[in-house]
C-alpha cells in the first residue's frame, strides 16, 4: 500500500530529477558517443568566474544571514496577531514577477536612476551603481531574502518560551539568553537558511545579466551561454553545471559538519 | 519566631482588564515549604511568577528579605524555578543543563565540576551526565529541573505544578523526594499546585487562593479542620456543606432540627453555611433525634466505603469502614465538635 501511494512520486523523480541528471553526466564526458575528460578539464579555465560567483553568493548569503535573523527573532516575539500580517509584508514582493523586480532595481540604480537624481539635487554624483558586483550582491540579498527569513522565523516560534525564561531564570541577561539558548536552538533553521540562499545565489544568471553588465559574470551565465548564447557548446555547459554541483554539494557537506549536535544531524 | 523572607503587599495584576490578582498580601517565612492551593486560575501561577520576576504586578510591593524587588530583572535575583513542563535545555545534555547557571556565573570548571556532580547524587541521577535531556523520562527530566534549579544555592525555589506531568506512584514519591531534599538544603520552597492532597503531605504552610485572592492561610491541620469558608472546606477534601441557621451562640439548626455546636460569634438567626466532614459522620438505626435519610448508594474505595444518603433537602456523603445496606433508612449521627460553621461568603 504505502508503495502504492508513493509511486507517482517515485515515478516523477525518476523521469525529472534523475534522467536528467544522468544526461548531464553523459554531455560531460561523452562526445558523439566517445568518452572524454576534455570537457570537464576545460572547465579550470573560468575558474575566476567560479571564484567571483562562490565570494557573491556567499557575500549575499551573509547579508540575509545579518538582516533577517534579527527580523525572525523580533517577529516571533511578537504578538501572534501581528505576525500574520508583518509576515505577509515581508512575503508581498515575492508576489511580484521576479524579472520586474529586478528591472525596477535598474531603474532605481542607473546613471540616470532615482537615487542619483536625488543625490543630484544635492549637487552629489553621479555614481556608478548599475552593472556593479555590488548591484548584484543587491539584487541577490532582495531576491532572495525570504527564504532565509521564513526557515529561521519557523524554527523560533516553535522555541518553548519557557525554555527562555528558566535561561533568564538561572542568570542570563538578554543578550546571553540569545547567545546561548536562542542561538544554538535556531541553527536547524539557519542552515536551512543558507542553504535556500546560497545555492540560487551561486546559479542566478538573471541578477547578473540585468544588474552586473557584461563585466561580471556568473557561473550562471556561463552555462546560460553554452545552451542559448552565441558560445553553443551542450558538452562544455554541461561539464560546468556538473563541476558547480560537486562544488555545491562539497560547501552544504562542509556547513553541516560545522554544527552537529551530539545524536542528531541538523538538516 | 522566623523572619519573612518574602513580603506581598497589596498585589494586583489585571490581564486584558480582568482582575487576576486582587490585593494579595502574604507573608512567606524563611525556610518553610509553603504552597499555593487552588483550582486552575485562581492566581496562584501568576502570584509565582510575580515572585519569581517574569511578571511586574500592576501595583503593590514585593519585598525580598525586607528589601523591594520590584524592579530586580529575574536574572538577578536569588531564586530559581522549577517550570511546569521542565523546560530543559533540548540543545543540552544532563551535566549541561545542571551546570548551565554556574557557567553562566563563570565559576571555576573545577568547582561547577564538583557542584553538579553533588546535585546529580541528590536527585539520584549519578551516571546520566552525558544523556541528552530528550531521552530522559519526564520523572528524570524532573530530576534534572529540580538540580538545574537547586545547584545555584538560591534562597527560595520555586515550582510551579512540577509533578503535575507525572503518573500517581512517581508523583507519591517525588513528594517525599522534595520534602526531604528541602529539609535537608535548608531553604524556602514556594510550591504550586491545585492537588490538594499534595498541598497537605508536603506544606508547612498552605495558602489557599480562589479567584485572585487568598482564602485562608495555614498549617495543612488547621486548613483541613478549621476551613475559614465553604470554598476552603469543598477544595481541601470531600464535606458536606449545608445549609444552616444560626439560632443562637452554640446551637444550629440544620435541615430542620436543632444541633449543639461548638462555635459562637455569629449573631442570632442568621443563615451560615455548614460544614461537616464525611469521616466525621457515624450511620446508626433511625430514630427522631438524628437527620435521617435513605442509602441511594455504596462505593468501596478501599480503606473505606462512601455513601450517599438522601435526606429531605440534602444529599449526605458519608464515608465509613462499615457498609449500609442499599435502599435502607438510616440516621446520621454527629458531635459538636465536628460541626464547622462559617460565613455565607459574599457573592
Amino acid at each position: 500500500m504505502k508503495k502504492l501511494v508513493s509511486a507517482p512520486y517515485l515515478a516523477w523523480m525518476a523521469v525529472f530529477v534523475v534522467v536528467p541528471l544522468l544526461m548531464v553526466a553523459y554531455f560531460a564526458f561523452f562526445e558523439d558517443g566517445h568518452f572524454t575528460l576534455d570537457y570537464v578539464s576545460n572547465v579550470s579555465q573560468y575558474t575566476n568566474i567560479f571564484i567571483r560567483s562562490i565570494w557573491l553568493a556567499a557575500i549575499a548569503t551573509a547579508i540575509c544571514l545579518i538582516i533577517a535573523y534579527p527580523v525572525a527573532m523580533i517577529l516571533s516575539e511578537m504578538d501572534t496577531s501581528y505576525q500574520g500580517t508583518l509576515l505577509m509584508i515581508v512575503m508581498l514582493p515575492m508576489w511580484m514577477n521576479f524579472l520586474l523586480r529586478t528591472y525596477a532595481w535598474m531603474t532605481i540604480l542607473g546613471n540616470n536612476g532615482v537615487l542619483n537624481q536625488f543625490f543630484g539635487l544635492f549637487g552629489l554624483g553621479p555614481f556608478k551603481m548599475l552593472n556593479t558586483q555590488g548591484a548584484v550582491v543587491l539584487g541577490m540579498v532582495y531576491n532572495y531574502l525570504p527564504f532565509m527569513l521564513l526557515p529561521i522565523y519557523n524554527v523560533m516560534v516553535k522555541i518553548d518560551k519557557s525554555v527562555l525564561e528558566a535561561a533568564q531564570d538561572l542568570g542570563c541577561n538578554r543578550a546571553r539568553v540569545i547567545s546561548k539558548v536562542i542561538l544554538p536552538l535556531s541553527m536547524p533553521g539557519v542552515m536551512s537558511g543558507i542553504t535556500m540562499v546560497f545555492v540560487p545565489a551561486i546559479s542566478t544568471f538573471i541578477i547578473s545579466r540585468m544588474l552586473g553588465g557584461g563585466g561580471n559574470l556568473l557561473i550562471g551565465d556561463l552555462i546560460e551561454m553554452q545552451f542559448l548564447g552565441n558560445s553553443y557548446n551542450p558538452n562544455l555547459g554541461a561539464a560546468i553545471s556538473l563541476v558547480l554541483m560537486v562544488i555545491v554539494l562539497l560547501i552544504m557537506t562542509l556547513m553541516n559538519q560545522f554544527d552537529v549536535d551530539d545524536d542528531k544531524p541538523l538538516i | 519566631m522566623k523572619k519573612n523572607i518574602i513580603s506581598l503587599k497589596n498585589i494586583c495584576v489585571s490581564f486584558d482588564g480582568e482582575r487576576v490578582l486582587d490585593n494579595i498580601n502574604l507573608d512567606i517565612r524563611d525556610k518553610e515549604f509553603v504552597t499555593f492551593l487552588g483550582p486552575s486560575g485562581c492566581g496562584k501561577t501568576t502570584t509565582l511568577r510575580i515572585i519569581g520576576g517574569f511578571l511586574t504586578p500592576d501595583s503593590g510591593i514585593v519585598e525580598f528579605e525586607g528589601k523591594d524587588i520590584k524592579a530586580v530583572p529575574p536574572h538577578k535575583r536569588n531564586v530559581n524555578t522549577v517550570f511546569q513542563r521542565y523546560a530543559l535545555f533540548p540543545h543540552l545534555n544532563v551535566y549541561d543543563n545542571i551546570a548551565f547557571g554556574l557557567k553562566v556565573k563563570k565559576l571555576p570548571e573545577n568547582e561547577i565540576n564538583r557542584k553538579v556532580r553533588e546535585m546529580l547524587e541528590l536527585v539520584n541521577l549519578t551516571g546520566f551526565e552525558k544523556r541528552s535531556v530528550n531521552r530522559l523520562s519526564g520523572g528524570q527530566q524532573q530530576r534534572v529541573a529540580i538540580a538545574r534549579a537547586l545547584v545555584n544555592e538560591p534562597k527560595i525555589l520555586l515550582l510551579d505544578e512540577p509533578l503535575g506531568a507525572l503518573d500517581l506512584k512517581l508523583r507519591k514519591e517525588m513528594q517525599i523526594e522534595l520534602k526531604r531534599i528541602q529539609q535537608s538544603l535548608e531553604i524556602t520552597f514556594i510550591y504550586v499546585t491545585h492537588d490538594q492532597e499534595e498541598a497537605l503531605t508536603m506544606s508547612d504552610t498552605v495558602v489557599v487562593m480562589n479567584g485572585g485572592s487568598i482564602q485562608q492561610i495555614g498549617s495543612p491541620v488547621d486548613i483541613y479542620n478549621e476551613p475559614k469558608n465553604a470554598f476552603v472546606a469543598d477544595f481541601i477534601g470531600e464535606s458536606n456543606i449545608l445549609d444552616g441557621l444560626m439560632v443562637r451562640d452554640r446551637l444550629v439548626t440544620i435541615s430542620g432540627k436543632n444541633f449543639e455546636c461548638v462555635d459562637g460569634g455569629f449573631g442570632e438567626n442568621k443563615p451560615v453555611d455548614v460544614v461537616i466532614r464525611p469521616e466525621d459522620i457515624t450511620i446508626i438505626p433511625q430514630d427522631d433525634e438524628h437527620i435521617s435519610g435513605v442509602v441511594k448508594s455504596v462505593t468501596f474505595k478501599g480503606v473505606h466505603y462512601e455513601m450517599l444518603i438522601e435526606a429531605y433537602d440534602h444529599d449526605w456523603l458519608v464515608h465509613s469502614t462499615k457498609s449500609a445496606t442499599l435502599n435502607d433508612t438510616v440516621g446520621l449521627s454527629f458531635g459538636p465538635d465536628d460541626i464547622h460553621i462559617m460565613n455565607k461568603m459574599e457573592e
